[in-house]
């Protein structure tokens, strides 16, 4: 019983898989941030920039499908949007209970933030299910992120799975007790407060547990000569066509973004 | 009333991740039977186990516990009927205290307080543990979160006991009080293991389980003493 489904990596032969994990999480960085960037109501950008994402996702060999389905990960930002259709003044075009009107401009910015959320959320999902979990942290260690939080987000993926293999255990564990008497007339099942509580402790005897765990592993660390500093091997050279692809899918977003300014 | 306590027929089952772990098993235990399951890591006796209980989908094949087809309606009772002692205690003791663990199976089942509390003293009383119901089960130690495991199991009044590998991980003398602690108890008995001196002392039926079939099966003293057998399987002939 192992928590395999946490893992989005999804092993293809792509040209998308392919690609060093260094370009691929600098270019997603760059392209979510030119989706940020780009203004409110820039509608032709936000459809080329759909355009790449698609593409990307294409030529990944996923199938559309599955961003599609994955990117509903963006509906909660979506949801934080809500307000600015009431909270934006302008030209009311609807009017709502409570003294509320819906604006033009507060609509064209909620349609925008929706869509640059839902586009950008497709580009990280693309990150994650072409790029191993392993390569993206040397990715980010190559990108000079601070070592001790790459250390930490490794470790935390190591053991995200250590900790959901022990829950489900639990679980099992409790399955393996919830029966049903002999005894005719009585309801199984108990109370609702009863199985808040018995979950309550699960949960606490999890966090204990994850504790303890946790002093055991810095303690197998140190008795490996940690010493606060995290070394790595020196990470392998990018190729010259992983250059030109970088320096290509830069031009191409900083394009992007000019357009965006000179369409407003 | 049948004699049988559990029999098996046929079953087999696959992981989702498509690896198989149990080819065509049957197996039939009669009431009073005592039973060691033995093999490599690997071999499918969790997996086969964990079935009895109702826990994984029955994919093919027929289980039956005490006459009872095991099915969606019935697993209710078939899980108060086996009661399985996982191998880490730590995973079957889920609540703060131990008297909480042990009633959590007659709370679930709907008994009235004073029926609970008289199951989780007398579950206790068997194991031995009577002094032991305010306890934090956090702070015992293996052998005594050993015992609260079985005592769990024992509230529901189970007919048949499910122990995948009892003695891992305990030290002599805690060992040895689990052995005369299950020569104790009456009911039926199934015993995942890879201890050979246990299953020689306690438990005179063996089965061996090897690539998910079941490969032997017979009187533990006759399994124990063909060494072609044993080293066949991985296993080796206890001294």
């Amino acid at each position: 019983m192992h928590a395999h489904f946490l893992d989005p990596y999804q092993d293809r032969r792509s040209l998308v898989h392919q690609l060093d994990a260094r370009i691929k999480l600098v270019l997603v960085v760059a392209f979510i941030l030119t989706t940020a960037l780009t203004p409110m109501g820039a509608w032709p950008v936000y459809v080329l920039l759909l355009a790449l994402a698609l593409a990307a996702e294409l030529v990944s060999e996923l199938g559309i499908g599955f961003y599609l389905k994955r990117a509903l990960l963006a509906l909660p930002f979506v949801l934080a949007a809500l307000p600015v259709l009431v909270t934006i003044p302008g030209t009311p075009l609807l009017q709502l209970p409570f003294g509320l009107s819906i604006s033009a401009a507060g609509l064209e910015r909620f349609l925008s933030i929706s869509l640059k959320s839902w586009i950008s959320v497709q580009m990280a999902v693309l990150l994650a299910s072409t790029a191993p979990f392993p390569t993206l942290l040397m990715a980010m260690r190559a990108l000079r992120l601070p070592r001790l939080l790459v250390a930490i987000i490794g470790l935390m993926w190591r053991y995200l799975f250590v900790m959901v293999d022990e829950a489900l255990r639990l679980m099992r564990a409790r399955e393996a007790r919830s029966s049903h008497s002999d005894q005719p007339g009585l309801k199984a099942g108990g109370k609702l407060v009863w199985r808040a509580r018995v979950t309550g402790g699960m949960a606490g005897s999890l966090f204990l547990r994850s504790l303890e765990r946790s002093d055991r592993i810095y303690n197998a660390m140190l008795s490996r000569g940690y010493d606060g500093e995290v070394r790595t091997l020196p990470t392998p050279a990018i190729s010259p066509g992983e250059w030109v692809t970088l320096g290509i899918g830069l031009a191409v977003l900083c394009s992007l973004l000019a357009l965006s300014q000179w369409l407003r | 009333m049948t004699e049988l306590a559990i029999s098996i027929q046929n079953l087999s089952f696959s992981y989702p991740d498509g690896h198989p772990a149990l080819h065509e098993i049957n197996l039939d235990l009669c009431r009073g039977d005592k039973v060691a399951l033995v093999g490599p890591n690997g071999a499918g006796k969790s997996t086969l186990l964990i079935h009895l209980n109702g826990i994984l989908p029955r994919q093919s094949g027929q289980i039956q516990v005490c006459g009872l087809d095991l099915s969606p309606k019935t697993v209710g009772r078939v899980r108060a009927l086996v009661g399985l002692v996982f191998q880490s205690p730590d995973d079957q003791l889920f609540s703060p205290t131990v008297f909480e663990d042990v009633a959590y199976g007659p709370i679930y089942q709907g008994l009235p307080a004073d029926q609970v509390k008289a199951r989780v003293m007398q579950a206790l009383h068997m194991v031995h543990m009577e002094a032991y119901d305010r306890r934090v089960s956090h702070h015992l130690s293996v052998g005594e979160k050993k015992r609260i495991a079985i005592a769990t199991v024992l509230a529901m009044q189970p007919e048949i006991l499910v122990l995948d590998e009892p003695s891992a991980g305990l030290d002599p003398r805690a060992r040895r009080g689990l052995i005369e602690l299950l020569r104790e108890l009456p009911q039926t008995m199934i015993v995942a293991t890879h201890d050979l001196p246990l299953v020689k002392e306690l438990l005179p039926r063996t089965v061996i389980m090897d690539d998910g079939r079941v490969v032997a099966d017979g009187f533990t003293h006759d399994i124990l003493n063909n060494e072609p057998l044993l080293s066949e399987h991985g296993l080796e002939k206890p001294a």
